[in-house]
């Protein structure tokens, strides 16, 4: 039971979510994930802690190859069986977890309470079954209803995802549909059982501009109208900036940044968000672009410490050893960076975010690595933690 | 006199079927599309899936043959020149396409995919062969040791480099970019659209740049020219185009590119609806049913591609139509994310007991 450091997490969140959003729905609790492969094994998460409120809409961003994905897989039991391990962590949904579930208890989950989009809405659907077909399957997998009832279910559905449920939209099959109505259509198979939450997976990224622009409009909708908590995977930083609630900045299986949308873009203090977003091409000729010298590390063999620290502009000799912990830089705005805690000093901002409730404050490590920050990040050593193994599902 | 110039290009591919092949429909990829493209500079044509963008750029290559229309490359008109003199003169245009890993031969070496063009199209051999690889390699930032490696070894930022290394071999004048940057990732788009830049600057390359995502076009392109359903609606400079849109489909694109900047949110999608298909387009201007300002003569009669307004604009709405709200909306979504307050860079001293922040632990 290496886990007394989480254990007090539940206790810090209600705290965090204080001021505007509800309770929260979804909590990731370090989260570790492997995945076995021929050329060793690829530690995907290392750690991810991440947190949704009723009716928020939480953007995970971050490049190809962070985790985003995988973050997501995990809620919903994805994760390709032989081949991925979670060593660590809890995901409570609603206070359970999601991680000790049966297969058929989550099965009766998926879909129903907690729903996901994909990238590819062509892929997503079956293409032998008309949209009517395919919808209101789903609903009576999940609701012991007659096949007239699923189908009005189907046509309050799509309704609500802007499509018109027409006789000739429910007698047509994937095939005859563009890439908007598909989508669309893969989200009316979400919500057609009244899921509390979504996972969207790139949900516009196959999608043109102009089409991608109605899909976020109705994530936006399906929010407000349905109150639908959501977690949106997406690399890209605009998407992200027009949809979400709060952001969070993975990077190589870890988050390293999380916050208001506004203040990790307007603010952002992790110098990988930082040198993210002075990568954008917006506003700036090809001259001025900026890039991140490296590239993105193996995470056969992750560096040590902090996973950026070999492409950081910042690096500290405590990067190279220590994974640093998050510290709140503003209010509900973290960053897990040492070179933040050097330089941030002031107490002027983050006495704010801190307030009373402050459950477990930590004396900052005075940047000698020694009292090493905290157990709840129990650094590199092989997270094969034998004990922790049993934990999945 | 432009390096290219392309005029009244019409492609049109025929749907075939059954046992006969019989002609049963036609699709209309690119009609009547004119443009020229000036040495040292970067046109860009953008657009949606299915505007023609790449239709355009294939026809040009000689991918795919036009029904009619004129692409005149180095004062030579390559569509009326006989097929040898045709191929020659296309030695002076390379591509460069959107997938790095499928447009690099897998069985490959970096060292045959990059000298390829040179033993196909010049006697250079022996020594004079490795050291222009090696020449070309060191210009698009790849090392000697990766000479003798596969595409597969390689991210794909290091393949578009392979594939740009490959295009240059045989010094062209012209390079067609189609979606150079589109798979990869933003720090990745970064580096290559500085190395592209460079290039330009070096080598006094012209690119026409096919791409969908605005922002990199702004980014890169002196010109643009902006495509729907086949057809330009809009060209002009890139200072033109992107400060002072005219046409309802550029404001509309405009506006619908999600700002990094959160505190510029859209108020809603600045279309609905889907690209209709360019199979029976629908009549008079294309791009009517999606239109907001759409005007009676609209569906009747297609707007002609006229100078004016200091651009080139194919829309029936008078010069002194007041688009102001849109081209306000459009300007929105083009807002940058500026980092408003730089953290602080300034050194500090090291926290003491009494000085130190609090910091809660969370995660």
């Amino acid at each position: 039971m290496g886990k007394r450091a989480t254990a007090e997490q539940p206790s810090a969140s209600p705290a965090v979510a204080g001021a505007d959003t509800g309770r929260p729905v979804l909590q990731i609790e370090d989260l570790r994930v492997e995945f076995r492969s021929l050329r060793g094994v690829v530690r995907a998460l290392n750690g991810v802690h991440l947190t949704v409120h009723e009716g928020e809409i939480v953007g995970l961003v971050g490049e190809s190859g962070c985790g985003k994905t995988v973050t997501g897989y995990s809620v919903l039991g994805l994760l390709p069986k032989p081949q991925a391990q979670v060593t660590s962590g809890r995901i409570l949904f609603k206070g359970e977890d999601l991680l000790t579930k049966s297969a058929k208890e989550m099965r009766a989950l998926k879909g129903k309470v907690i729903s996901m989009v994909f990238q590819d809405p062509l892929a997503s659907l079956n293409p032998v079954f008309t949209v009517g077909e395919q919808i209101s399957r789903v609903v009576r997998v999940h609701k012991d209803v007659k096949k007239k009832a699923a189908l009005e279910a189907t046509k309050t559905a799509l309704q609500a995802t802007g499509l018109p449920p027409t006789d000739a939209l429910l007698k047509s099959y994937p095939h005859q549909l563009s890439g908007g109505m598909r989508q669309r259509v893969c989200m009316a198979m979400a919500i057609s059982c009244g899921s509390a939450m979504l996972v969207a997976d790139e949900p516009t990224t196959a999608l043109d501009v102009t089409i991608q622009m109605q899909i976020l409009k109705l994530l936006l909708r399906l929010r407000e109208e349905l109150g639908v908590a959501q977690i949106l995977i997406t690399h890209n930083v605009g998407v992200a900036a027009q949809t979400c609630d709060r952001i969070a900045v993975m990077y190589a299986g870890n988050v390293v940044e999380e916050g208001p949308t506004a203040e990790v873009l307007k603010r952002p203090r992790h110098p990988y968000t930082l040198a993210l977003i002075e990568c954008l091409p917006q506003g700036k000729t090809a001259a001025e672009l900026k890039t991140i010298p490296g590239a993105v590390p193996d995470l056969i063999t992750p560096p040590a410490g902090c996973r950026f620290h070999e492409r950081c502009a910042h690096v500290r000799e405590i990067c190279r050893d220590s994974l640093p912990t998050p510290v709140e830089v503003a209010r509900d705005h973290w960053t897990a960076c040492h070179w933040v805690q050097e330089t941030a000093g002031g107490g002027d901002e983050l006495g704010r975010g801190a307030g009373g409730e402050a459950e477990s404050l930590v004396p900052a490590p005075a940047g000698s690595p020694g009292p090493a920050p905290a157990a709840a990040q129990p650094a590199e050593p092989e997270a094969g933690d034998p004990s922790t193994s049993s934990e999945e599902a | 006199m432009p390096l290219l110039s392309v005029d009244d290009l019409t492609v049109h591919f025929k749907i075939r079927r059954g046992l006969t092949r019989k002609s049963i429909d036609t699709v209309h990829a690119a009609d009547d599309v004119s443009f020229a493209l000036d040495r040292g500079t970067t046109l860009a044509l953008v657009g949606e899936s299915g505007s023609g963008k790449t239709t355009v750029a294939h026809a040009i290559l000689g991918l795919n043959k036009p029904l009619k229309g004129s692409i005149v490359f180095s004062e030579r008109d390559l569509l009326a020149l006989p097929r040898r003199e045709r191929r020659a003169a296309r030695r002076g245009m390379q591509v460069v396409f959107q997938d790095p890993y499928s447009s690099l031969n897998p069985r490959m070496t970096v060292h045959d995919l990059v000298s390829e063009p040179l033993r196909v199209g010049t006697r250079i051999s022996g020594d004079a062969l490795r050291d222009r690889v090696l020449e070309l390699l060191e210009m698009v930032g790849l090392g000697t040791q990766h000479l003798w490696r596969r595409p597969h070894e390689f991210s794909g930022g290091q393949c578009q480099r392979i594939a740009i290394a490959r295009a240059l071999a045989l010094s062209p004048d012209l390079v067609v970019l189609d979606e150079p940057t589109s798979a990869l990732d933003v720090s990745v788009q970064a580096r290559i659209l500085t190395l592209l830049h460079r290039l330009q600057e070096e080598l006094e390359l012209s690119y026409l740049f096919i791409a969908h995502d605005l922002a990199v076009v702004e980014s890169v392109a002196s010109a643009v020219a902006v495509m729907y359903l086949g057809t330009i609606v809009e060209s002009g400079s890139t200072e033109t185009i992107f400060n002072d849109p005219r046409h309802p489909y550029t404001l509309a694109l405009l506006a619908s590119v999600p700002s990094p900047d959160p505190e510029q949110r859209s108020a809603g999608a600045a279309l609905s609806g889907d690209v209709p298909s360019a199979i029976h387009p629908p009549s008079g201007c294309r791009f009517h049913p999606r239109c907001k300002f759409r005007m009676d003569v609209c569906d009747k009669e297609a707007p002609p591609l006229v100078e004016r307004l200091g651009r080139r604009l194919a829309c029936h709405l008078p010069d002194e139509f007041d688009l102001t709200a849109d081209q306000e909306a459009a300007r929105a979504a083009r807002a940058t994310a500026v980092v408003e307050e730089e953290p602080r860079r300034r050194a500090r001293p090291r926290p003491t007991e009494a000085t130190a922040p609090r910091m809660r632990r969370r995660w």
